[in-house]
């Protein structure tokens, strides 16, 4: 599981694991049923405080996207469930607000965007298909 | 009493009104400073700020002139064979017997502790890819710092204490030193104390945090209070001004014209109602990282 910690912004860094396993999950290189590393065993990969990766578990217990099971140990929770959708919406719109954002500066209009967004579908559907 | 209860939540060190002068310099200023058990303990200061003086009264090397030290609820001074044995220490020197060898030297520190675990110590010294048979005096800066973390760490100690530890060493080592404080608070109820002007790594590792300047605490809380007390604020104006009006809770301020930015530890709401007051809006606001809050604290 690829996490990367920065102290240079300012970002709680619980809530930079949070997101990070958010994002993990929306993007599928973490799947239903996948198990998270044990708390101490990431701690040590990130160098970062135990109690710090226990509480970004716990908000992502809240949330519904992982669960702990008898067994011990947390996995990702089914991903139907309509937080995980609400979640994979959410990061989408912040990316699509720093495009939107993007345009706006470069000047280029809304329909253009959208243009391009269907050019760049069918260049990624086409790439696939040569697959 | 309530000894036999309370001693498990008691706090591992506690200092009350410790003044030090070395002569005319005041080193310490009726100081004081609990540090609860369990999880790490940054204390962040410039260089001078009393950091070493202070770790030099929690281990009993120097005695109280003024107030009182306290660690595992006993003073180190008249006690140290209570608390120097239950604490793991490296100094910013690393002060090694120069003329032993790696092997002489975890041998003749073992013999300190009764608690010396020897399955542990090994494991340390092979991960350290440290030469039984090399000179103290012979090894890099990193492996002697490494030496030093071995023989601090190897009794498994209540109380783990560093002094600037990484101070002076590459990345890798670095890491070596963070791995082994993160292992040391994962063992249920240990801790560890350890002074850094690296803030990145404070940020990473500590639970609690300490600021000190010229021998005072100038703020101490947990990282997540620290993290959310804090803000930066970007308020505007209607009218261009010379110097920014006071705010609430503001602890810096800087800028020019019609938009002022100041570092605040207030809740959000009561900012919001009291730049009003002043005639601005909040245009911006943003987290602090650890480093930006130890310097609005001290400048």
């Amino acid at each position: 599981m690829q996490i990367h910690i920065t102290t240079s912004d300012g970002v709680p860094i619980y809530q930079q694991v949070v997101n990070q396993i958010k994002f993990l999950i929306a993007s599928g290189r973490l799947m239903t049923g996948d198990e998270l590393p044990p708390i101490r065993v990431l701690a040590a990969q990130l160098l970062i405080n135990p109690n710090t990766v226990a509480r970004a578990y716990r908000e992502l217990e809240t949330a519904g996207i992982v669960e702990k099971r008898r067994t011990a140990g947390t996995y990702v929770s089914e991903q139907g469930s309509p937080l995980a959708r609400r979640e994979r919406v959410k990061i989408l719109a912040e990316r699509i607000d720093t495009l939107l954002a993007e345009a706006i500066h470069m000047g280029v209009s809304i329909d253009d965007v959208m243009k391009l967004v269907q050019q760049r579908h069918e260049a990624i559907q086409s790439a696939r298909n040569e697959e | 009493m309530l000894d036999s209860i309370s001693s498990s939540t008691s706090p591992i060190v506690e200092i009350r009104g410790l003044t030090r002068k070395f002569g005319d310099k005041v080193a310490l200023n009726d100081l004081s400073l609990v540090v609860p058990r369990g999880g790490v303990f940054g204390l962040i200061g410039g260089n001078g700020a009393g950091k070493t003086t202070l770790i030099k009264h929690i281990l009993g090397m120097l005695k109280a002139q003024q107030g009182s030290v306290h660690v595992f609820g006993l003073d180190p001074v008249q006690d140290p064979v209570g608390t120097l044995g239950r604490i793991g220490y490296l100094s910013e020197e690393r002060d090694l017997p120069d003329w032993m060898r790696v092997g002489e030297l975890i041998r003749y520190t073992q013999a300190f502790f009764p608690n010396w675990d020897e399955s542990y110590a090994e494991e340390l010294r092979q991960s350290f890819d440290l030469d039984k048979k090399a000179r103290i005096k012979t090894l890099s800066r990193g492996q002697r710092a490494r030496a030093g973390l071995l023989v601090a760490l190897a009794h498994r100690p209540e109380l783990l204490v560093l002094d600037e530890p990484s101070s002076g060493l590459d990345p890798v080592v670095r890491r070596d030193i963070l791995c082994a404080i993160i292992r040391t608070i994962a063992d249920e109820g240990r801790t560890v104390l350890f002074s850094s002007h690296l803030l990145d790594e404070v940020e990473r590792v500590a639970d609690r945090v300490a600021i000190i300047h010229h021998g005072q605490i100038m703020l101490t809380a947990s990282m997540e209070e620290i993290k959310e007390q804090h803000r930066r604020v970007t308020l505007r104006f209607e009218q261009s001004l010379d110097h920014p009006p006071e705010l609430i809770g503001s602890i810096s301020s800087s800028g020019h014209g019609k938009e002022w930015t100041y570092v605040c530890n207030t809740e959000m709401s009561q900012l919001r109602n009291a730049a009003e007051a002043i005639g601005a809006t909040v245009v911006e606001e943003a987290a602090l990282t650890l480093d930006e809050i130890f310097i609005s604290h001290i400048l």
